[in-house]
């Protein structure tokens, strides 16, 4: 029980100490975690393959620092991406909004796996009905002659 | 031959493609400011007049150079934009973007008067040199005007109508091919009275 206790005791002291190192990174944990959940979904116009969230670029900073405005502002995520979508377009957006222009990339893939579907049953079909090659009289001869030779 | 058919139609195809792929810039985005109005601001200018806002340009055509002195590509755009001021045909008006980034920041934090003195001395001393093309210049040192704008890339330039509405955005430096073929026939199609 003795052991338990300090063991507990350690446990709750490291718990303390760690959230005092966490806090000159993040004033508000609760506004961060936001941010990342957030910026995760956002893309880095700099370094285009990064997340807002996890890139160094100056321009990314200034961004999280505008979001981070924004949750202060109490506003709603929605809110907040049609902040950033305003300003550079869908393409700040991991996930693309579906609108006529986006068919080809949301149902695109779906239909070339249907025509994809579609040729392996036909191509099945066809090997099926047997493989004997049809020759005409002609070739047949051509053949045989081409085999005499 | 048909059998080899249906692989060259598939492979012609993959190369039609990528070769488009290729010849694209994955870092042109297209503005989703373009025809709509010009962000508001007011933002103190380079030579300390009074602050300038995009409200006092209307009913004339200009254009919106966002450019900085540690910006490479800028100094690329600049004899160019010298060159095209000198032909007087519309104001061009800058935007300093970030002067005073994080690297001069390094030695400590900067008061808000002396990173707008630094950036004022900076910018002038390298506009002294290199030729003034722009009306007047406005410092945004935080690069929240920056952001309202989309920027992402300096240089970026927009030309913004007699009405204040963005007309046409560019990415990176301008380089003669876009002047001739696009930014001066632009111009001429919003200056010409109706």
């Amino acid at each position: 029980m003795k052991q338990f206790l300090v063991v507990w005791c350690l446990g709750a002291v490291s718990c303390l100490i760690h959230a005092g190192e966490a806090q000159p990174m993040a004033q508000d944990p609760q506004v961060e975690a936001r941010l990342v959940v957030i910026a995760e979904e956002l893309r880095c116009l700099v370094c285009q393959n990064e997340s807002l969230a996890s890139s160094h670029a100056e321009l990314a900073e200034d961004l999280r620092r505008e979001v981070r405005k924004l949750i202060r502002d109490n506003k709603t995520d929605a809110e907040i991406k049609t902040y950033l979508v305003e300003r550079y377009g869908d393409f700040v957006l991991y996930k693309p909004p579906l609108k006529p222009i986006t068919w080809p990339l949301w149902f695109g893939p779906f239909l070339l796996l249907g025509l994809a579907v579609y040729g392996l049953w036909r191509y099945l079909r066809l090997r099926k009905q047997g493989t004997s090659p049809r020759l005409d009289a002609q070739k047949r001869a051509q053949a045989e002659q081409l085999l005499k030779d | 031959m048909k059998k080899f058919l249906l692989p060259l139609v598939l492979f012609a195809t993959l190369v039609v493609f990528l070769g488009v792929g290729l010849m694209r810039d994955p870092h042109e985005i297209p503005s989703p400011l373009v025809g709509k109005p010009a962000p508001a601001f007011s933002l103190p200018t380079l030579s300390g007049d009074k602050p300038f806002s995009p409200a006092d340009m209307l009913g004339q055509v200009w254009v919106f150079n966002v450019w900085a002195t540690w910006c490479v590509a800028c100094r690329e755009e600049h004899p160019l934009l010298v060159q095209f001021s000198k032909s007087h045909k519309v104001p061009i008006v800058g935007l300093s973007y970030k002067e005073i980034q994080a690297g001069d920041q390094a030695t400590g934090a900067l008061s808000e008067e002396a990173k707008l003195l630094l950036a004022r001395q900076r910018s002038q001393k390298f506009l002294q040199k290199a030729g003034d093309p722009y009306k007047l210049s406005v410092l945004d040192l935080d690069g929240r005007v920056g952001i309202d704008y989309g920027v992402y890339g300096v240089p970026e330039t927009y030309i913004i109508d007699k009405q204040g509405i963005i007309r046409y955005k560019r990415v990176g430096p301008v380089t003669p091919e876009v002047l001739i073929d696009t930014i001066l026939p632009l111009i001429q199609q919003l200056d010409t009275p109706v």
